[in-house]
């Protein structure tokens, strides 16, 4: 009994958390991976990229409730994601086409472009704080739990219950079928084989007749489209704050490189790998050591590693030791 | 009339000159082998002839028609295969995807082509599966030149096919070759084993700073002391 209770403890602060979290920063980092494998730079606008699809987003979901306009259970921003995903890639595409076009006549060297992207970053930056400001926006409506933690208690007749709340199971849910929609397409359809193609051999792709215009249109949609969607699922599922997402970039290039950039798979188990470090770094284990260590062997303090306050330096550390010990990642992807 | 011919290249990566009036030419069903020192402009001509470079003066044709101002795609759809030297497979894909990307540009079902391919290298069929990145140095050049069958040319041009492969491969790949061209394709190579290369060639080029030194047939090429001497070691 105390161990399903420590076990129900776990899997209600640390298991589902840290699931819907991992399945958004793996959205996140697919993006990265895939912009990286295309064009061969990293794109460090990504974080406000999705803060720029999920106000969109937002901004539409406002403008659906107001016209009475929902989905039931589930939140009216899945109503309003394409709009999102649309506003995204059209500002990928045009900022590929005033900026990155022109370092890719110049040939410019990688890191020429990932400064360029940090322009990008900044005014995306500037755009969404101008339209939406800087302060948290909450959008979420429908159905708030799956099952809450008295339904648990009152199930299994444990002392600790398991909330699901429905924005975690969404984003379970709706990362599942984004990821296995986006390995169909890579490795069944005549344009992603193409895309991994030309990721592999550029000029051999080429040669084979593959359109290089046609390759960077589809990486920026897909990268827009990921964006929006992790932004929009990490939004209902916190809350949307400029800043914040911002700040997603660390644990999404951790991610990427920690799975190997370039490589899809790495990108997804990456992601899930950061996300439960983080989460169980930072969480205090007071309550559930409490359950499984005999009476009176309880040490003093909260038993938690690091402050909450301190999530980031997870990311950072992970970052900084995958570059030193395998700089190219679980899944051998390329050297940055 | 031949297959494809580059008349009187001259040209270079934008400073001097590397090729000075080059000519190469290749028949339909033959084998013709450019062979020289190093720097002699081998891999410069091959170049040249597929629309990497260039060219000053002179003008490439494939079946008469001038195909100089083309590029190297637009080349591949006019009916030239080429192999690279390096980089010639897609590491991460399988076998069968490489032939597929071979055939990217066809709309039509390629499935008999691939048999075909299949047929030439039977060891690829087995390994189809897996990706080219994992396969020996022999495999991967025959995926190379799977690959470049895929789009049925009428020249198959091979940049080295042969570089660091052991010499029992490299008579293996030797035999694919001759039999590739038994169907009825002009094939042009460059080589650094002059010997085994002249050996199999219908008709050879010995290039020597960017010129025409000696043409003839592989065998007469053998046969001469002086290319014996200046170019085959004696």
């Amino acid at each position: 009994m105390e161990i399903l209770n420590a076990l129900a403890l776990f899997t209600n602060f640390v298991g589902l958390p840290a699931l819907a979290y991992g399945s958004q920063l793996a959205l996140g980092a697919l993006g990265v991976t895939l912009i990286y494998a295309v064009l061969r730079f990293t794109f460090f606008a990504h974080g406000d990229l999705m803060a720029f699809g999920t106000m969109v987003v937002v901004l539409a979901t406002w403008g659906l409730q107001a016209m009475g306009v929902g989905l039931g259970p589930l939140p009216t921003a899945l109503l309003a994601l394409p709009a999102g995903i649309a506003a995204a890639a059209g500002f990928t595409l045009l900022s590929d086409r005033w900026v990155f076009a022109f370092y890719r006549r110049q040939k410019a060297k990688p890191v020429v472009f990932m400064i360029a992207s940090v322009g990008v970053m900044f005014l995306l930056n500037g755009i969404v704080r101008i339209v939406i400001g800087p302060d948290d926006q909450r959008f979420a409506d429908g159905e708030r739990f799956l099952f809450t933690v008295g339904d648990f208690r009152d199930w299994s007749g444990l002392d600790e219950g398991v909330a699901f709340r429905s924005t975690q199971a969404l984003t379970i849910v709706a990362a599942v079928i984004a990821m296995a929609a986006l390995f169909w397409f890579l490795q069944r359809t005549r344009m992603g084989k193409a895309m991994r193609a030309y990721s592999d051999e550029e000029d051999l792709a080429l040669l084979s007749g593959v359109d290089p215009a046609k390759v960077v249109r589809t990486a920026w949609i897909l990268a827009a489209a990921l964006a929006t969607l992790a932004g929009v699922l990490y939004g209902l599922d916190k809350s949307f704050k400029p800043f914040t997402y911002f700040q997603l970039l660390l644990p999404i290039f951790a991610s990427a490189i920690l799975g190997g950039i370039g490589n899809p798979v790495g990108a997804v188990v990456g992601a899930y790998i950061v996300a439960f470090s983080e989460v169980m770094v930072t969480y205090a284990y007071r309550k559930f050591a409490g359950y499984l260590l005999p009476e009176g062997a309880m040490p003093e303090g909260l038993l938690q590693l690091l402050s909450t306050d301190y999530k980031f330096a997870v990311s950072f550390v992970i970052l900084v030791v995958v570059l030193l010990a395998r700089p190219t990642g679980i899944f051998r992807g390329k050297v940055i | 009339m031949s297959v494809l011919i580059g008349e009187t290249m001259t040209g270079g990566y934008g400073g001097a000159d590397i090729l000075h009036g080059c000519t190469i030419a290749v028949e339909a069903g033959e084998i013709a082998v450019i062979v020289g020192p190093n720097g002699a402009g081998k891999s410069t001509a091959m170049k040249a002839l597929f629309g990497m470079l260039p060219l000053r003066q002179g003008q490439v044709r494939l079946r008469g028609r001038d195909i100089t101002a083309l590029s190297p795609q637009d080349r591949v759809k006019a009916g030239m295969g080429f192999v690279p030297q390096v980089r010639n497979v897609f590491a991460s894909m399988t076998v069968e995807e490489n032939l597929e990307m071979g055939a990217f540009l066809r709309e039509d079902d390629f499935r008999e082509t691939m048999e075909m391919v299949y047929g030439l290298f039977p060891i690829l069929r087995e390994k189809r599966r897996q990706p080219a990145g994992q396969l020996s140095g022999g495999q991967r050049q025959q995926v190379a030149v799977g690959r470049a069958l895929m789009t049925r040319p009428e020249v198959l041009m091979l940049d080295e096919p042969t570089a660091g492969v052991s010499p029992i491969v490299m008579d293996e790949l030797f035999d694919k070759i001759i039999e590739i061209a038994a169907a009825g394709i002009a094939i042009l190579m460059v080589e650094q084993n002059a010997r085994q290369a002249l050996n199999i060639a219908d008709r050879g080029y010995v290039l020597a700073q960017g010129r025409n030194h000696f043409t003839d047939t592989g065998e007469a090429l053998m046969a001469n002391p002086e290319v014996r001497r200046s170019f085959l070691g004696g």
